[in-house]
């Protein structure tokens, strides 16, 4: 019989993941791993996890990995793809470990250009510590930081990575695209692969932001949490390819 | 051995790595220390290594940290107050056992402090250099020929134990020159050799090494049990100080690094002017020397003058711990950024002397 | 035998060189022990500006020294800060060229080197650092003449080849003077 669909290699057959139900975070692990197989990169494929939901993945995720304290893994990247350049490397970071602690090393990877490829997975909120403000939290959202509302008075407006980043000059590759919906999904998949292939390429520093979900947090229903993303978050985060070299 | 170069001793540090090995750099500038950085900006696309600017002490510890799991021998230095700024990722090498090797070139604190020596960051250095409680090897040169040797020495000690190093330095040590013969380098084969050794290097997944946390309890407590062995046996192998004129002595005069070079010549002094005084030298302040204090005959000894640039006295108190009463501890301080004179200590320790 | 030396004066008048070039000169053509240990202002330029220079026969105790048996002052604040540093019987070298003050000690030997001025009929002001360190060497004979004029060569002829002559001049200037104050 013909095999048309089947599982990842790099996602485990016997650990399930512990992301909440519903969360799309796991949506993100099936692209990569998708695009890893398609691209024939899992066997020589290194992963950086960033501090947050994703932090324990490498229980589930089957690919060589290593952590980096929180916020930390672009500058970790920079020095790990100088020593080991035939590594093929991502880093795997949320809304508060690359926007907020990491922010610094975030932008000055991407000034530096280095060879990587970071997966930025934006939900507008802590996620792992219990639902606190993050830097991309929306204007009006309560959070458990923000319980009467993010207001741009006291908490300033929600940060645009991939707008910040396509101010400077090195970056090869800089998407924001999400998994809301199939068509999305596709689309996301899509702009994995191409920066990964700019990173095969030498290009230099790709990014790829996807506008997520956290159900859990959030206090909705996945699908309701889907909707939202729809109604309200795209209207304040645009997608589509901001640079592609 | 080479014939003896006269060099700064930022520059003796530098090229002591890179001949030990040592093949990624990640540093911020921070005086009294930036010859260090500036030596392998251009020393490093020599022998194909990799010099990388930091954006902050906080980046280039944790550029060390993924260094050091590329499997690439990897240093960073800073003074300080940058390296209270590296202190996470410290943590970090401890907790993933990875080999990588730090300098400090102490500088007047606390806070930004003075751009002056100082020694100041002893306990820091020795106790606590980041959360959790790990130790590290902490190395003190005192002349720029053991600055070159221990770091060259450093590397070596951070595979062996696949742990992070310290070598405590100071401001003044950084900066000044004296002839130093350099050890001799290790070839481009052995670097390779080194790096290829070590098989937890996350290569890819048919390699299977991946280096993750420990988040759970129970496993890292029996992880925790473990270290605690091995700084355990530390006190036992890894120790190492310098006697000096103690056999007769009535008075023993301690420190370390340059507190330690100054006393030296305070001892040579004092013989000369009839006192009987030793010196005793932590060539290495973690593991502490216990033993060198423990071989004294205090039925005959006067005292013990610890002589750092710290105020409060903080080697002392590792003195006075191990000596427990048996001897009076006196200290000759200074701080800030002041260099202790030899005065100051010859003085001190006439006082502590008492009648010839 | 141990020769302590503070070189002292403002940033930018070869105050360190004027040091390093005597540490080289013991450490590459000579067996003795030498240490050098600089102390900088904060300011990148016009600070104060001085190092500490030790020779001797045996292993180097304090490289930094709060007395000692040399004393080179290149202008007034440096003269006035360190001359106390001398010991009795020391010697204090003092570019007369800005230095107008004199020491009311006398237990010292002062040497005065117009070496601004000097520097200046050679063709370069930059080069006062020399005549200073040539009338150090001249007096004291603590290290050998021409040794130093090698080390002048190859440590600051290696970027500028040209300044080679003047340089050359402006330590054998100073040599002289310091020969001359010995008698």
């Amino acid at each position: 019989m013909e095999i048309v669909y089947k599982k990842p290699s790099n996602l485990s057959e016997t650990q399930p993941n512990n992301f909440c139900p519903g969360c799309m975070h796991s949506t993100a692990w099936k692209l990569i791993g998708e695009v890893l197989d398609e691209m024939e990169l899992t066997e020589k494929c290194v992963w950086i996890a960033g501090v947050g939901c994703v932090a324990n993945a490498h229980r589930y995720i089957e690919l060589d990995q290593f952590n980096q304290p929180h916020g930390r893994a672009c500058a970790g990247a920079s020095a790990f793809k100088r020593c080991n350049p035939d590594t093929f490397l991502f880093t795997y970071q949320g809304d508060g470990d690359l926007a907020a602690i990491g922010l610094g090393e975030t932008i000055s990877a991407a000034n530096r250009g280095d060879n990587f490829t970071v997966i930025f997975i934006n939900n507008g909120i802590y996620g792992m510590t219990g639902g606190q403000m993050a830097p991309t939290t929306l204007i009006g959202s309560k959070t458990t930081t923000t319980p009467f509302g993010r207001t741009a008075g006291e908490h300033g407006y929600p940060i645009h990575m991939c707008e910040l980043l396509n101010t400077l000059q090195a970056p090869s590759y800089i998407a924001r695209c999400t998994t809301a919906d199939v068509p999305n999904v596709r689309k996301t998949k899509n702009c994995i692969r191409k920066a990964f292939q700019n990173q095969l390429d030498g290009k230099g520093f790709s990014f790829v932001e996807i506008i997520s979900n956290c159900p859990t947090n959030w206090g909705m229903t996945p699908l309701e949490s889907l909707d939202y993303i729809h109604d309200v978050v795209l209207k304040e985060f645009e997608l589509g390819e901001f640079r592609c070299r | 051995m080479q014939e003896k170069k006269f060099m700064k001793g930022c520059e003796a540090v530098a090229e002591a790595a890179v001949r030990a090995g040592c093949r990624f750099y990640a540093g911020y500038p921070i005086t009294p220390q930036n010859d260090v950085p500036e030596y392998f900006s251009r020393r490093m696309p020599q022998v194909g290594g990799v010099f990388l600017q930091g954006e902050s002490e906080v980046a280039s510890a944790n550029m060390l940290l993924a260094a050091a799991a590329s499997g690439t021998r990897a240093m960073t230095t800073s003074s300080s107050c940058g390296i209270s700024l590296m202190s996470e990722a410290i943590s970090w090498l401890a907790m993933h056992h990875l080999p990588a090797v730090i300098g400090n070139f102490q500088r007047g604190g606390p806070g930004i402090g003075s751009i002056q020596p100082s020694q100041q960051d002893y306990t820091q250095a020795t106790k606590a250099s980041g959360n959790g409680g790990f130790q590290m090897i902490v190395l003190a040169p005192s002349t720029l020929q053991e600055a070159a040797d221990m770091t060259y020495e450093a590397f070596d000690l951070a595979d062996k134990y696949s742990f992070p190093v310290l070598v405590l330095l100071d401001g003044f040590t950084g900066t000044m020159m004296e002839p130093v013969a350099m050890p001799e380098a290790k070839s481009d084969e052995e670097v390779a050799a080194i790096k290829a050794s070590k098989t937890w290097v996350p290569r890819g997944r048919e390699k299977d090494h991946t280096l993750h946390n420990i988040t759970d309890g129970a496993p890292l407590q029996e992880r925790n049990i473990r270290e605690a062995e091995m700084y355990e046996a530390w006190k036992t192998t890894e120790v190492k100080w310098e006697e000096y004129l103690t056999e007769d002595a009535e008075l023993i005069i301690s420190g370390y690094g340059i507190a330690a070079r100054i006393a030296k010549s305070v001892v040579n002094d004092l013989r000369k002017a009839g006192y009987k005084v030793g010196l005793i030298r932590p060539i290495r302040v973690n593991p502490f020397p216990a033993q060198a204090f423990e071989k004294l005959n205090y039925e005959k000894l006067r005292g013990i003058l610890c002589t750092e640039l710290s105020i409060p006295a903080q080697y002392a108190v590792d003195v006075r711990n191990v000596v427990h009463g048996r001897t009076p501890v006196g200290t000759a301080l200074s701080s800030g950024g002041e260099i202790i004179t030899a005065d100051a200590i010859y003085e001190a320790a006439v006082e502590m002397y008492g009648k010839l | 035998m141990k020769t302590t030396l503070i070189c002292a004066g403002f940033g930018g008048q070869g105050v360190m060189v004027a040091g390093q070039i005597l540490c080289y000169t013991a450490c590459e053509t000579t067996d003795k022990f030498v240490t050098f240990f600089p102390s900088y202002g904060v300011e990148m330029r016009g600070g104060t500006a001085n190092c500490y220079v030790v020779i001797g026969d045996e292993e180097i105790g304090a490289p930094m020294v709060n007395h000692v048996n040399n004393l080179m002052v290149f202008n007034t604040p440096s003269f006035e800060k360190f001359v106390d540093y001398l010991e009795p019987g020391g010697n204090l070298f003092i570019n007369t060229s800005v230095v107008k003050e004199r020491p009311t000690r006398t237990d010292i030997n002062v040497i005065e080197v117009d070496a601004g001025t000097i520097a200046i009929e050679l063709g370069s002001s930059k080069c006062l650092n020399l005549v200073m360190a040539g009338a150090f060497v001249g007096y004291t004979g603590v290290l050998p003449e021409e040794n130093c004029v090698q080390t002048i060569f190859k440590k600051l002829g290696a970027k500028r080849p040209e300044m080679n002559p003047i340089n050359e001049a402006a330590f054998r200037k100073g040599l002289e003077i310091g020969k001359a104050a010995r008698k």
